[in-house]
């Protein structure tokens, strides 16, 4: 009876299955066409035919690595953790769960091929239009009601911290996500519609959600990834109980008042100006109690570091999470700002963040959860995991300091003035300035999708069917050496 | 404090609760007075609604996705007002669904884009970048000269932006597709379109073709309406009383 009562209830695996492979799938998709488009910016005939022009483009990459492969990982993950850290299996039955992976994917598709065909509402990570973001409301409220049914009927007193940061991410979206899509369509059979707000207040709406878009669904949910796989991985707790409960709530509190720093010096009054740039500045705490909490959850075991590179994944992750929200603050601050904004060490900002933080730690925990996921004793080559670990952060170094230079080298001839005291460079010599530098831009993303195959031919062969568990073959089935 | 906490980790709906709590706090302070105070947009003479023609202009400049290299927003730094000219004022994007102030400059800024180059030099252009441009890095848009632009419904999209607080008349809904369709055209008669929105309106074949309305010549018609309506004959900014330092406002008041 005991024995029962322990071991492990039936979980809903199956969906969260479905996540892994769509997770996989749009990630290559991602930033496949993040190569195109920095390609497209460095040699600009590559924009042969309106569909693919960088306009229309632009949004495929941004919502295909957020939304599509960042999406898919965190309800993977999300689900995964809510099961076990409850001890009971989904809420919602076999077809709610199922309803949240097919509706999130149509979503995907839906909006996508629209971007193609210049159909979009154009705020920058909210391109949708109305009846995309309709249909993504919809399943938002069941993803919500499967996470909040399953965080209700768990078998432990506890709510752990992994499932606080999931939640938070799940609720905050569904607010941003309704208020900055109130829009009105010109009519209901067509697909055009025009934003409730104008102007000034529009941008002030946009950035609040364009900028918990950051906070919410790459911050708070991939940390909630780090409170439950960083633990698993390194099978110590997590290091501070106290540190977890403080920074979330500080984090979720300060990072709601950031977005104006999106808009210093632009036609939004100065006091919304200044109230975004005092938090972003505090926000720096909170966030680094993220990265020390991960980091130091290793105390005691970091000789687990120099062998096992699936937790080197998670550990350079929350480096780069450090790192880039240093820089954030940093470049909130008006003066920095006014030389940055615009300009692409933005563009190297979001990638540190993006690549190193967000995409390094799901890294991280799709090859953790694999394995289990397929029953397998791990994943196929431990030494392809090293690959395209060292492959992948190669190219992250390529990619941000080539946009640190690029981006510093613009801001800086924009402002430059001859002894005249005329300005020094018209805008198109700075345009002509960024060439190599979006070369070796290009050349840093093209290693990092390598490493994203190669991370797809792993799983591959880890999760093929006809491998029976366990059949111990190491042509076969995962080998398990460092098992 | 952390002894409390315990409640809120065993009870999931108070949890919820309590995050939307927490999270809602910073937007309703940041987002709520934008629409209360007054002073948020200036008071200046000028601005107008966009014509027919340049709300569809305004329309395919979202499709193709302009916004994302091209910035709408003049900082008040020196060598931006050198370069660009006056820093952009939140009035002159109050009738834009949604703003176009943009996060990027792959391409310059466009706030003050209308009236700077003649309309054959758009079209050369946005047909061919690299004519006029060598350095440039910018798509082609040719394909936007062969394509009419789509007016079926046009007085539809006036209506609802009215909804949405733009102030169209009935009278410029009921001559909307009139309107596009005399604004694009070289000779036409515009006395109707400049006695509905204003004198300064101009009228041509934007794109250089007499023989159809083509989405060029709306975007050309957009392009040159960009920061060029605000009076600033009649507006200092620098006298607006919100944009004084304190003390002087205060020893402005009487």
């Amino acid at each position: 009876m005991t024995d029962t009562a322990i071991s492990k209830p039936k979980y809903n695996d199956d969906v969260i299955r479905l996540f892994t492979i769509a997770a996989l799938f749009w990630g290559v998709v991602g930033m496949l066409v993040g190569l195109w488009l920095a390609l497209e910016l460095t040699w600009p005939i590559l924009n042969f035919n309106e569909h693919f022009n960088f306009g229309r483009l632009r949004p495929v990459h941004t919502s295909g690595v957020i939304f599509a492969f960042g999406g898919s990982v965190l309800f993977a993950t999300s689900y995964y953790c809510v099961q076990r850290t409850c001890r009971t299996v989904l809420w919602g039955g076999k077809f709610l769960p199922l309803f949240t992976f097919w509706g999130y994917q149509a979503f995907i598709v839906m909006a996508a091929v629209g971007y193609i065909f210049g159909i979009t509402e154009g705020k920058e990570y909210a391109e949708p239009e109305w009846y995309a973001k309709l249909w993504l409301t919809i399943v938002w409220v069941a993803y919500l009601l499967v996470f909040l049914g399953t965080l209700i009927k768990r078998k432990e007193p506890h709510i752990y911290v992994a499932n606080w940061f999931f939640l938070s991410f799940i609720v905050t979206i569904a607010v941003l996500h309704i208020v900055n899509g109130l829009s009105l369509p010109v009519s209901i059979w067509g697909t055009k519609s025009y934003s409730l707000f104008s102007g000034v207040q529009s941008a002030m709406i946009q950035w609040w959600y364009g900028h918990n878009a950051v906070g919410f669904f790459l911050t708070a949910g991939f940390l909630g990834i780090m409170y439950y796989f960083v633990p698993k991985q390194a099978e110590r707790p997590i290091y501070s109980y106290r540190l977890s409960i403080l920074h979330f709530w500080s984090l979720i509190f300060i990072y709601i008042w950031a977005g104006p720093h999106h808009l210093h010096y632009t036609a939004l009054p100065d006091w919304a100006q200044t109230l975004g740039m005092t938090f972003s500045i505090m926000l720096w705490m909170p966030s680094w109690g993220g990265m020390i909490n991960g980091i130091m959850t290793l105390s005691g075991a970091w000789h687990k570091l120099r062998d096992d590179p699936i937790l080197q994944f998670m550990i350079i992750s929350l480096a780069f999470y450090g790192m880039s929200t240093f820089e954030g603050p940093m470049m909130s601050i008006k003066e920095v700002n006014a030389l940055s904004h615009y300009t692409n060490w933005t563009i190297g900002h979001v990638h540190s963040g993006a690549l190193g933080w967000v995409a390094f730690i799901s890294f991280g925990a799709l090859y953790h959860m694999i394995p289990k996921l397929w029953n397998r004793t791990g994943m196929y080559s431990t030494n392809l995991i090293r690959a395209h670990l060292w492959i992948a952060t190669i190219g992250i170094v390529f990619y941000i300091t080539s946009m640190w230079v690029a981006g510093i080298t613009q801001g800086l001839m924009w402002r430059s003035y001859d002894a005249q005291g005329f300005l020094q460079y018209s805008f198109s010599e700075s345009v002509q300035a960024m060439h190599p530098y979006y070369i070796i831009r290009a050349f840093g993303g093209l290693l990092y999708l390598i490493g994203m195959l190669i991370m797809l031919y792993n799983v591959w062969k880890t999760i093929k069917p006809g491998c029976a568990r366990d059949c111990g073959q190491q042509s076969c089935c995962a080998a398990g050496k460092e098992a | 404090m952390f002894k409390h906490h315990d409640k809120l980790e065993r009870n999931s709906i108070l949890l919820l609760i309590a995050i939307a709590i927490v999270v809602s706090i910073g937007g309703i302070i940041e987002i709520v007075p934008l629409f209360r105070i007054e002073t948020t947009i200036e008071k200046v003479q000028g601005i107008r609604p966009y014509t027919p023609l340049e709300l569809m202009g305004q329309n395919i400049y979202i499709r193709e996705g302009c916004y994302l290299c091209h910035s709408q927003q003049i900082r008040p730094l020196r060598d931006e007002v050198e370069r660009y000219g006056h820093y952009s004022l939140a009035a002159e994007s109050m009738y834009d669904h949604p703003f176009q102030w943009g996060s990027e400059r792959q391409g310059p800024d466009l706030s003050r884009l209308g009236g700077k180059y003649s309309n054959e030099w758009h079209t050369a252009h946005l047909t061919n970048p690299r004519s006029v441009v060598p350095e440039s890095i910018m798509p082609p848009y040719g394909f936007l000269k062969d394509r009419s632009v789509d007016l079926h419904n046009i007085a539809d999209h006036l209506r609802t932006l009215r909804v949405l607080g733009v102030p169209y008349t009935d009278d410029m809904v009921a001559h909307a597709y009139e309107d596009a369709v005399t604004q694009a055209q070289e000779n036409g008669n515009i006395s109707g379109l400049t006695s509905r929105y204003g004198a300064k309106v101009t009228a041509a074949s934007f794109d250089g073709q007499s023989n159809m309305v083509s989405e060029m010549t709306a975007l050309i018609a957009y392009l040159q309406r960009l920061g060029n309506m605000v009076d600033f004959t009649t507006y200092n900014p620098d006298l607006d009383p919100r944009n004084l330092p304190v003390g002087i406002k205060k020893g402005l008041e009487p």
